[in-house]
């Protein structure tokens, strides 16, 4: 014979939160295991030209980069709106590149002073000429290894 | 005096997770996600000034001229070229498949571990770009010219091998790649106007 049960009220049982954290934490730490600071506030602007062939850029600390464009709006009034060079955060000239080169590669281990890459981010509208120049002045402080900075190009 | 025992309460932990909360969303807005790519290339060595002039003793078959005006149209051996036909004319002058004597020498060498492969060894690709030519359009040519090579290597590695280059062993994708070395150079427009 069917027993008809009682209804009893029920009560939910309070929700536990305390692993709450440890989850939370956890994306903390994934996050920071897969992200990069910001390096530098940009003072040009750059759109990397896109390109079919692209490598992912290995061994962060051993990149330095150069960042060539036209200046941001706000620096236009007392930059001009001519393509400028950044080292660092700030305007430079290209006759600068050279001895910040060598800083930056005094700076480092000796072991990894051969190693040092020169990343070039320039906007895609830059004229090579300047580009020349700043591979000239590459060539004379012996930092041959170079990255043209470029995003994938899906298709034509 | 006696003292009274006293009991410890529970830390009320439920702010842990906002706290957290704000550390993920303080490192999600300071990092940047995206991963730097890019063409790496080396750079050659600088030369001294007084060698600058005395240009390097090749071949007239064995150079491919390419050119980039200031009107970021590509010329390539003289020849107005469109960028997506500009792989197939690279890869046609590196192979030189049918010995043509206006492409660049055949010459038969030892590679470790195929053994004699005739090859364009000395085939050299100089690339000119002028002042006002845009960053784009030579980054497009150096995209363009790292993909015929991989093609080239990956055509060889399918004929020789059966399998796809990036699939062969470590020794032999050595081999392809002093047979298919990257053997690009670059000169800026000046340099030449010295030279004419």
């Amino acid at each position: 014979m069917a027993l008809i049960r009682k209804k009893e009220k029920r009560e939910m049982p309070a929700l536990s939160t305390s692993s709450l954290p440890d989850i939370i934490f956890m994306l903390l730490f994934f996050f920071m295991a897969v992200t990069n600071l910001k390096e530098t506030t940009y003072r040009v602007r750059i759109t990397p030209p896109q390109a079919a062939e692209v490598q992912k850029l290995e061994n962060k600390s051993l990149i330095r980069y150069i960042y060539v464009g036209q200046p941001l709006p706000q620096y236009q009034n007392s930059f001009g709106s001519e393509t400028r060079i950044q080292l660092n955060d700030a305007f430079a000239d290209i006759s600068e590149i050279e001895s910040y080169i060598v800083n930056e590669r005094s700076a480092m281990r000796e072991e990894d002073q051969n190693l040092m890459t020169v990343c070039i981010r320039a906007d895609k509208d830059t004229p090579m000429g300047t580009i020349n120049e700043i591979k000239e002045a590459l060539r004379k402080v012996y930092a041959l290894k170079i990255v043209y900075a470029a995003n994938q190009r899906s298709q034509y | 005096m006696e003292r009274k025992k006293r009991k410890v309460g529970q830390i009320n932990a439920s702010s842990m997770a906002d706290i957290s909360f704000l550390l993920l969303i303080f490192f999600l807005v300071t990092t940047s996600m995206n991963v730097g790519t890019g063409l790496s290339r080396r750079l050659p060595p600088p030369v001294p000034d007084q060698q600058k002039l005395k240009s390097a003793d090749v071949k007239k078959r064995n150079i491919f001229i390419l050119h980039i005006t200031n009107q970021d149209e590509i010329i390539a051996q003289g020849e107005k070229t469109d960028i997506h036909k500009l792989r197939g004319k690279v890869m046609q002058f590196i192979k030189n498949e049918n010995n043509d004597p206006n492409l660049p020498e055949l010459i038969t060498e030892n590679v470790p571990s195929i053994g004699k492969v005739a090859y364009t060894k000395n085939h050299v690709i100089l690339l000119e770009t002028d002042a006002e030519a845009r960053y784009q359009t030579y980054i497009d040519v150096q995209s363009e010219l790292v993909a015929a090579y991989s093609e080239l290597r990956d055509e060889f590695a399918m004929k020789r091998f059966g399998k796809h280059y990036h699939l062969l062993r470590e020794d032999l994708q050595k081999a392809v790649q002093i047979i298919f070395s990257q053997r690009i150079s670059e000169v800026q427009a000046e340099n030449i106007k010295e030279k004419k």
